[in-house]
């Protein structure tokens, strides 16, 4: 039998090999190696490390060691060029942009080419995937400089952004953050990934070509020690990261107090969810898209399948005998569905967490796989939850299957985890698969879809993945800015509180005692003291000196209470407009108390009056502050939902006894948080005769908490909760920075400002902004089509 | 490949095989339960096939092989108004030298006696066909059952089907009544194909589902399921004549019912997508399909036909440029 024949018997694909001889040229052209894009122009190469074609394990470039006198030129160059790039019409600067979407099309070939050398993936996902969507991306955002002025009316570029991006997507990570900052007005310093520099460098090149001005785009390339300098640079306005949440983690400490905006993109480890009445074999491609997706190293990636018991037998033989399938290899070929990890560093990683998990009883089903830099797709059984293979993110081609028996058991293995990146859940039936989309807490949930992706729908995590979204508007919302108050005093740091007996207390006939306020009910603290309150002619009261156990009780009162959440708003909007009526009845005894506090008779009216005034304006937003429907592809529905974060914890400025609170507490519960807030230490009186406004006003127990005493102790407890999801604090400067650096543990959300730079009586006191604040965005994608 | 399959692609490929040598699909009783409810998602559908044609490339002579093999495959078809005994006798030529003798040396593949699958004709026109191929293991294939649209009394489709028999067709491409699907109406479709196959006697029978007409996934599944449980040899999924024939997304449904039905049954039932399919390109991704979703086995002509007519015209031109180097023009190919 002649050589064809053979073929004609097996019907083999053979080789069909993309041709790289452009790319190998252009990499010749720089045989000497990169240097930085600084300014608009290349550095002279500095010292250099190698950039390896991890499929090959070849050498094929070498770039430059960024080094903290480089990141102090990239951010000079992007300073200098900030304020005329953000001051250019938004149409100059979409001319911009569309001119760098136009010129990743014309040069997509060479640009996935490059990709697929430098990072390992196969070439029809650079080609078909990344490179596209790169821009699109751009494109997208063209238009966001459009009609920035129109859309986003009153803010403001923050000025000089740093971003630091992973391995994984080199040049899709550039574009979600480039885009954006420089449709906003922003300049920027990147720093590509170590292992996979040279589209990004690429890139700078097509910028030149395409006249993007001088100190516009920066990129400096180098470790991640150059990535912690660009990061801790005092010149940056802006940090973006996206990468590993133990990175993540020492970012959110490092920026702590530093004014720096900050937005993160982690790790997950995302429940795939199937049903017994999904479409088996789409939801077996599912998983193909979600995990064995450019070899697994996607932060979204459905990496823990979790299916129906009573199809799982099946589904696990569906998902095996598509691993016969696959084919892992040389990713330069056509005909590759598995490229080479990035890099033998990585693949010891993954090889190392998989033999843990063999060690705990794992089982494992593998593709074939060739010799080098590639781990062969895996599907994991006989695991528990407990199972490193399910807790830990792999980061490679490694999924786990987990039966399930009811929805209810799939909600609580699918949250049984740190993180909430995103989600993909099977099933036909719409009402169970929205039921579940809404319950997962992830950023993005695919119904029967996985890892689709478009410029025009938000990306980003719940918890531990993060926060800040890329993409759509609440992606450029993250690189604007409203500008903030400014005080004119700065709120200085709170007295040591005494809980000693003081002075004689002015008062009515009968004592009043001032308890916390937990779980709806009346509380007297567990450290058994309190602390008088002061007023303009002496002591007004006692109040609980609450402490950690307090806010240890308050936090698991509120974790009780999530129903708040699920309800209606306009369930919600009728408990907040009783409880308006209700304070109404008492105004008068509430200008009392903050006249004893010194205030005016004026001033404690209007602060009262402002107080109604805000609970209703809250009341009526309960119903009205929703979401969006994106455009991105065709026959698919993009929801972007508002939905609560969940427990925030408030730590309430010193001044504005009553306002202070009202401002911070309402919004939070308005859209469905729980809180545990400190009031106003010096005078919580006025927050804790509220409670039982709130008390007769049905809003359930847990949904309000108040522990009064010393607020920083206290609001480190709460920063430090890893039950507590995101944190407001309106304090001095140095509480604040403790605050960011104790939100790092669990990656909360944090708000800091100076408690005296907001007139709480004024406009700045309440709006969308707060709401903003008080949500965040999941973007549930739902295609349809019978 | 496993070993039967393997041996099956080396009897094969030592020359043409007829469909008819091969173990038919007994089928089984109606049973609602292996498709009733079964659900098809389309969207997801689409994406599978976008990345099973992105995502498998042959080039060179790996590329001329899986032309050669759907050449193998086609079943050359007229089925006009203006078909003649000499227009099928010209179809018939082309079916037993489907490529022009210098690509044939070129390839060298001489002594593989290379003809299409079979023949596909109007019940009229059998006994052209029959004679025209007459010495050789090409099918004749032929439509009845009132084709396309099949709204006949049904005494007069099984008749259809006993005459093209007699003219001396091997096989029956008949056509499902497309409201027995459309009301779920399924024990008279079953029914209906019973007779049908009944008919057919030792012609096998091709079922013809009219997806375009079906609309919705899940109805193909469930038409797919019925016609092999009623005993079909093969489903097909277009007459050619509704307003969409064979789209990937459709034969993907169809090839997972025959997967699904094999695994039951242990039945082996065949895939004849048709319509619509014109270019070497088509002709590569429906093979694919074919690979990835059930193995080399069903890529043989006894399992896997292509319904087409100019498909062959393009595959030749691609199978000449191969050889020689040049792009061809089909002017110096012999039509059809």
């Amino acid at each position: 039998m002649n050589a064809f024949m053979k073929i004609l018997e097996t019907l083999d694909y053979g080789p069909a090999p993309e041709d790289s001889s452009i790319v190998e040229t252009w990499l010749k052209k720089h045989g000497k190696g990169f240097g930085h894009f600084i300014g608009g122009a290349f550095t002279k190469p500095g010292k250099s490390f190698a950039v390896i074609n991890p499929a090959t394990g070849e050498e094929i470039a070498r770039v430059t060691q960024g080094t903290k006198s480089d990141v102090d030129a990239a951010v000079r160059a992007a300073r200098i060029a900030q304020p005329e790039w953000g001051s250019l019409s938004g149409h100059e600067r979409a001319k911009h942009l569309y001119a760098l979407a136009r010129h990743v099309q014309q040069r997509s070939r060479f640009l996935a080419v490059l990709e697929t050398i430098g990072n390992g993936k196969p070439i029809r996902e650079s080609r078909d995937i990344d490179i596209p969507l790169v821009a699109r991306h751009f494109y997208h955002h063209a238009g966001w400089a459009e009609i920035l002025e129109d859309e986003f009316p009153g803010s403001n570029p923050h000025g000089v952004c740093g971003q630091v991006i992973p391995w994984n997507f080199p040049l899709l990570m550039l574009a979600w953050k480039v885009a954006p900052a420089l449709a906003a007005g922003n300049t920027v310093v990147l720093k590509p990934a170590e292992y996979t520099p040279l589209t990004a460098l690429a890139f700078a090149e097509i910028a030149r070509e395409t006249g993007l001005p001088p100190g516009v785009l920066n990129i400096v390339t180098g470790d991640g020690e150059t990535g912690a300098a660009l990061v801790a640079h005092e010149g940056i306005d802006k940090v973006a990261f996206t990468g590993s949440t133990e990175v993540g983690r020492i970012i959110r400490r490092q920026t702590a107090g530093s004014g720096k905006a900050l937005t993160l993109e982690l790790g997950g480890k995302s429940p795939f969810i199937v049903f017994a009445d999904a479409d088996l074999d789409a939801a077996a491609e599912g998983v193909v898209d979600s995990i064995w997706f450019n070899q697994g190293e996607v932060c979204c990636a459905g990496s823990r399948v979790l299916v129906a018991e009573s199809v799982a037998a099946r589904f696990e033989e569906l998902l095996r005998r598509r691993l016969t399938k696959l084919r892992t290899g040389d990713p330069l070929q056509k005909s590759t569905d598995v490229g080479a990890i990035v890099h033998p560093i990585q693949l010891e990683r993954i090889r190392k967490l998989v033999e843990e998990g063999v060690k705990e009883g794992a089982v494992l089903h593998q593709a074939p796989c060739p010799d080098g830099c590639f781990f062969p797709p895996t599907l994991v059984t006989n695991v528990h939850p407990a199972s490193i293979l399910c807790s830990e993110e792999i980061f490679g081609p490694v999924v786990t299957l987990t039966p399930f028996r009811t929805p209810a058991d799939a909600v609580a293995l699918a949250n049984n985890t740190r993180y909430g990146l995103a989600a993909s859940v099977w099933s036909e039936n719409i009402s169970l698969a929205t039921d579940i989309a809404a319950k997962v807490k992830a950023g993005v949930v695919w119904i029967n879809c996985a890892n689709i992706f478009d410029a025009g729908a938000g990306f980003g995590g719940y918890r531990e993945s993060g926060f800040g979204r890329e993409g759509g508007r609440e992606g450029m919302a993250a690189y604007l800015k409203v500008p903030a108050p400014a005080a004119k005093k700065t709120e200085e740091a709170l007295p040591a509180l005494d809980p000693t007996p003081s002075e004689p207390i002015a008062g009515g006939s009968i004592d009043r005692t001032a308890k916390l306020y937990v779980g709806g009910k009346q509380t007297r603290p567990e450290s058994g003291y309190c602390y008088t309150v002061a007023g303009a002619n002496g002591p007004v009261g006692l109040t609980g000196f609450g402490n950690r156990k307090d806010i240890r009780n308050a936090v698991e009162a509120a974790h009780k209470a999530a129903d708040w959440g699920v309800q209606t708003g306009h369930n919600r909007a009728q408990v907040l407009y009783y409880l308006a009526e209700n304070l109404s009845a008492r105004a008068s005894e509430f200008e009392q108390r903050l006249k004893s506090f010194g205030q005016s008779a004026a001033s404690a009216r209007l602060e009262v009056e402002t107080a109604m005034h805000r609970i209703f304006w809250y009341a009526a937003q309960a119903d009205k502050y929703d979401g969006a429907v994106h455009a991105t592809k065709s026959s698919h529905v993009t929801l972007a939902m508002n939905e609560p974060i969940g427990v925030i914890g408030i730590a309430c400025p010193a001044g504005f006894p009553l306002l202070g609170f009202v401002s911070l507490v309402l919004p939070a519960i308005a859209m469905g948080n729980r809180v545990v807030a400190v009031p106003s230490q010096t005078h919580p009186l006025a927050a804790t005769d509220l409670y039982q406004v709130i008390d007769t006003s049905d809003v359930p127990g847990g949904v309000v908490n108040i522990v009064t005493g010393a607020r920083e102790a206290l609001v480190k407890t709460l920063s430090e909760h890893d039950g507590v999801d995101a944190l407001w604090y309106f304090g001095t400067k140095e509480g604040a920075r403790v605050v960011e650096e104790a939100s790092a543990g669990n990656l909360k959300q944090t708000w800091t400002e100076d408690g005296a730079a907001r007139n709480w009586a004024a406009t700045e006191g309440q709006g969308r902004l707060f709401l903003a604040r008080a949500t965040q965005v999941k973007n549930i994608w739902l295609p349809y089509g019978e | 490949m496993n070993a039967e399959a393997s041996a099956a692609a080396k009897t094969a490929l030592t020359g043409p095989i007829s469909a008819s040598n091969r173990r038919r699909n007994p089928g089984t009783a109606l049973r609602l339960e292996m498709f009733k409810g079964h659900p098809a998602n389309r969207r997801a559908a689409e994406r599978r096939v976008a990345i099973l044609t992105t995502g498998r490339s042959v080039k060179k002579e790996w590329q001329a092989a899986w032309l050669v093999n759907a050449v193998r495959c086609i079943d050359l078809t007229t089925l006009a108004g203006d078909d003649t005994a000499a227009r099928v006798a010209r179809l018939c030529a082309k079916a037993r030298q489907p490529l022009a003798p210098h690509i044939v040396e070129g390839l060298g593949i001489e002594n593989m006696g290379l003809t299409t699958g079979a023949v596909c004709v109007y019940p009229t026109m059998v006994a052209h066909a029959a004679k025209a191929l007459a010495g050789t293991a090409i099918s004749v294939a032929s439509v009845a059952t009132g084709f396309p649209t099949g709204l006949m009394p049904l005494r007069l489709r099984l008749e259809e089907v006993r005459y093209a028999v007699e003219e001396g067709a091997d096989e029956i491409d008949i056509v499902i009544t497309r409201e027995h699907v459309l009301n779920g109406n399924w024990s008279a479709l079953y029914d209906e194909l019973c007779a049908m196959r009944e008919a057919c006697g030792g012609a096998h029978m091709k079922a013809i589902l009219a997806t375009g007409d079906l609309q919705t996934l899940r109805n193909v599944y469930a038409a797919s399921m019925v016609a092999m449980q009623a005993g079909a040899d093969f489903i097909k999924t277009s007459t050619g004549k509704e307003g969409v024939n064979a789209t990937l997304p459709v034969g993907l449904i169809m090839v997972r019912a025959l997967r699904d039905y094999h695994e039951e049954t242990g039945g082996r039932v065949g895939f004849k997508p048709a319509g619509g399919m014109r270019s070497s390109k088509d002709a590569l991704n429906w093979q694919f399909l074919m690979m990835e979703e059930m193995g080399r086995e069903w890529l043989e002509p006894d399992l896997f036909r292509l319904g087409a007519s100019s498909m062959l015209g393009d595959i030749e031109r691609q199978l000449e440029h191969f050889v020689t180097g040049r792009y061809a023009a089909s002017s110096r190919h012999a039509i059809a």
